[in-house]
């Protein structure tokens, strides 16, 4: 077990250096003088040479790489262009309203999700089947902001249950934070609600056709017996690969969600960082949102074991 | 007689797939679905027989007016036709999706072509392809936007760019099953050129998950066009496009839903066609899948 938790660390590294070498060379490669992309058209010779200076520009590209990379295994992201902030300090505030909406997601989706999908396939082919069925394909084609505003319209200004925008600080008391992260959960819960419903009605019916369920039927357990303890526990495997490799999906989500709902989160930093030029900490982002990503993933193939015994590295 | 005699010729060609259109129409659902993308379709081509007004035309005395027979859908807050916008903006999103779709799926197949046929190839660019995987997405394509301007192009690269993982690695999958088939060893030991054997007998294979996953790709370049608009870094903000509506549509929620709703709509009519449609190719190219998914 250690170590194949070793090699799957070390198979991590290139995947992160990959990500760290085209996030470097995107800029780099973009045709023009990078400075004068970041700048824009109106900028000054001092403010292209402060940017130039910033970002060690006027060195060879391989020294510039060696810089960056080793200044941000130390920790440290660099400084924004614009407000001239270190990167790390303008994220840590930002954290809470993301990592708030994102967890409380993927609770939500899995919650609603999984019964739906061991429901749907229960009871294959019948109304409520194609219902589950009809909702995934719903899921994966409708918009984030779509849903977001549309339960805008119907929770927070039609019915006034939640208030229509912004955020509350677990700090400012439980149910005004609440109240905040209904609507933003629920938008972002939809797509990933259909991956999982989705995933976990297919393992399920691969799962129900196997012998040992028939057996376990055939010595009398109840449905739900067969259903949850031997065909959900078989059929967990893939339901939570695809609930990891659905994490970007979720990033993603975050970003256009937190702008529906005006959520100062890190989705909010990275598009005010783009619409304002601000390179560095679109980079930085990026680098996150991508290690967290891989992260997540290494966690759910280390998560394989205990969930199915059978799986022995 | 040897293998090394036999003629070129004589080697089997993989039979390419014959998809039939008739999975176009083979539930009622997936009719619909053929029925509202084509109407979308002829409404982008046609939109300067459909639309009552120019999408571009500001009129600040009539800003943010109801619907009424002159305006049908009212205006939007520049004093703009907002139906004459929502026809033009189907343009955007179909040419976006149909050209992401076929980029990524040309560099993706050459790509995946490659990288399954030649281990050492493989090896470095699968890794380059999981590090593009491991980036979301819409990040990925702010970025680039982001540093190259936006337009029309820089767009549709922007939005290609994360594709192409996931098709060359279908493309990959499906080489590295068809190259160990008996077909493509005759060829080899009969010394078919390298470009032959994989135009005419590994890339057939491909045909068939690259329509479905095509299909995916559209949808999901539609989807990532207008999220891309929405948040500001798409297309230039007067063109009209279903983000671009909705974007300017946010400021004016409350007071005038309908510039958010009417193009949500449309956009998700759209995708939610080339999504089942997809889905429907894939049952049936792939009846395994079909019967995989309990249909």
């Amino acid at each position: 077990m250690l170590g194949y938790l070793l090699r799957r660390i070390l198979a991590a590294i290139p995947v992160m250096g990959v990500v760290a070498l085209f996030v470097f060379l995107l800029l780099r490669l973009t045709p023009g003088d990078p400075a004068a992309i970041l700048a824009g058209d109106n900028a000054t010779p001092e403010q292209l040479d402060r940017i130039r200076a910033s970002l060690g520009l006027n060195e060879p590209i391989y020294i510039q790489f060696y810089t960056w990379i080793m200044k941000l295994l130390h920790g440290d992201l660099g400084v924004s262009l614009i407000s001239n902030k270190p990167i790390l300090e303008m994220i840590g505030p930002r954290l809470e309203p993301s990592i708030s909406v994102a967890l409380a997601t993927i609770i939500l989706s899995i919650l609603v999700a999984v019964p739906l999908g061991v429901i749907a396939a229960w009871k294959h082919g019948t109304w409520i089947d194609r219902f589950v069925m009809g909702l995934s394909v719903l899921g994966f084609s409708v918009p984030v902001f779509v849903i977001g505003y549309v339960l805008i319209q119907i929770f927070a200004i039609d019915l006034r249950w939640v208030p229509v925008q912004g955020f509350k600080s677990l700090s400012a008391g439980f149910g005004p934070f609440f109240e905040r992260l209904i609507l933003p959960t629920c938008t972002l819960s939809f797509i990933y609600v259909a991956l999982i419903a989705r995933m976990t009605r297919a393992s399920m019916l691969d799962v129900l056709g196997e012998d040992y369920v028939r057996t376990a039927r055939a010595k009398g357990i109840g449905e739900a017996g067969v259903l949850l303890r031997h065909a959900l526990r078989n059929a967990a495997v893939p339901v939570i690969t695809v609930i990891g490799s659905g994490f970007a999906l979720l990033i993603s989500g975050v970003v256009v969600t937190e702008s529906v709902f005006n959520l100062p989160g890190i989705g909010r930093l990275t598009v005010d960082a783009v619409l304002a030029r601000d390179y560095p900490v679109i980079q930085a982002m990026i680098l996150l949102t991508s290690g967290i990503y891989v992260a997540v993933n290494l966690l759910i193939d280390l998560a394989y074991t205990l969930l199915d015994p059978r799986i022995r590295y | 007689m040897a293998i090394d005699t036999l003629p070129e010729s004589s080697i089997p060609v993989t039979r390419p797939f014959r998809l039939r259109l008739g999975f176009l129409t083979a539930t009622p659902i997936i009719a619909v679905a053929t029925i509202c993308l084509a109407l979308i379709i002829l409404m982008a081509i046609f939109a300067p027989l459909l639309a009552p007004h120019d999408p571009l035309l500001l009129a600040p005395a009539q800003r943010l007016k109801p619907a009424s027979a002159q305006f049908l859908l009212g205006t939007d807050a520049f004093g703009r036709d907002l139906m004459s916008r929502i026809i033009y903006g189907a343009r955007i999103s179909l040419v976006i999706g149909l050209g992401a779709a076929v980029c990524s799926i040309v560099i993706g197949l050459l790509i995946g072509l490659v990288s399954g046929f030649f281990r050492w190839v493989d090896a470095v660019m699968m890794r380059v392809m999981d590090g593009l995987m491991a980036i979301p997405s819409i990040l990925l394509a702010i970025a680039v936007v982001s540093l190259s301007g936006a337009s029309i192009w820089t767009v549709m690269v922007a939005i290609t760019i994360p594709e192409i993982p996931r098709v060359a690695r279908l493309v990959r999958s499906v080489v590295l099953t068809a190259r160990e088939e008996p077909y493509v060893e005759a060829a080899i030991s009969v010394g078919s050129s390298l470009p032959k054997i994989m135009w005419r007998h590994l890339m057939p294979n491909t045909i068939a998950p690259l329509i479905v996953q095509g299909t995916y790709v559209c949808a999901s370049a539609i989807l990532t066009e207008a999220i891309l608009s929405f948040l500001g870094a798409g297309i230039s903000p007067e063109t009209p496009t279903w983000g671009n509506i909705m974007a300017e549509g946010r400021a004016y929620f409350q007071v005038k839903p309908q510039l958010i709703f009417w193009p949500g709509l449309l956009l998700s009519i759209a995708i939610l066609s080339v999504n089942l449609i997809g889905d429907a190719a894939r049952d049936a190219l792939d009846p395994r899948m079909k019967q995989r998914e309990g249909k």
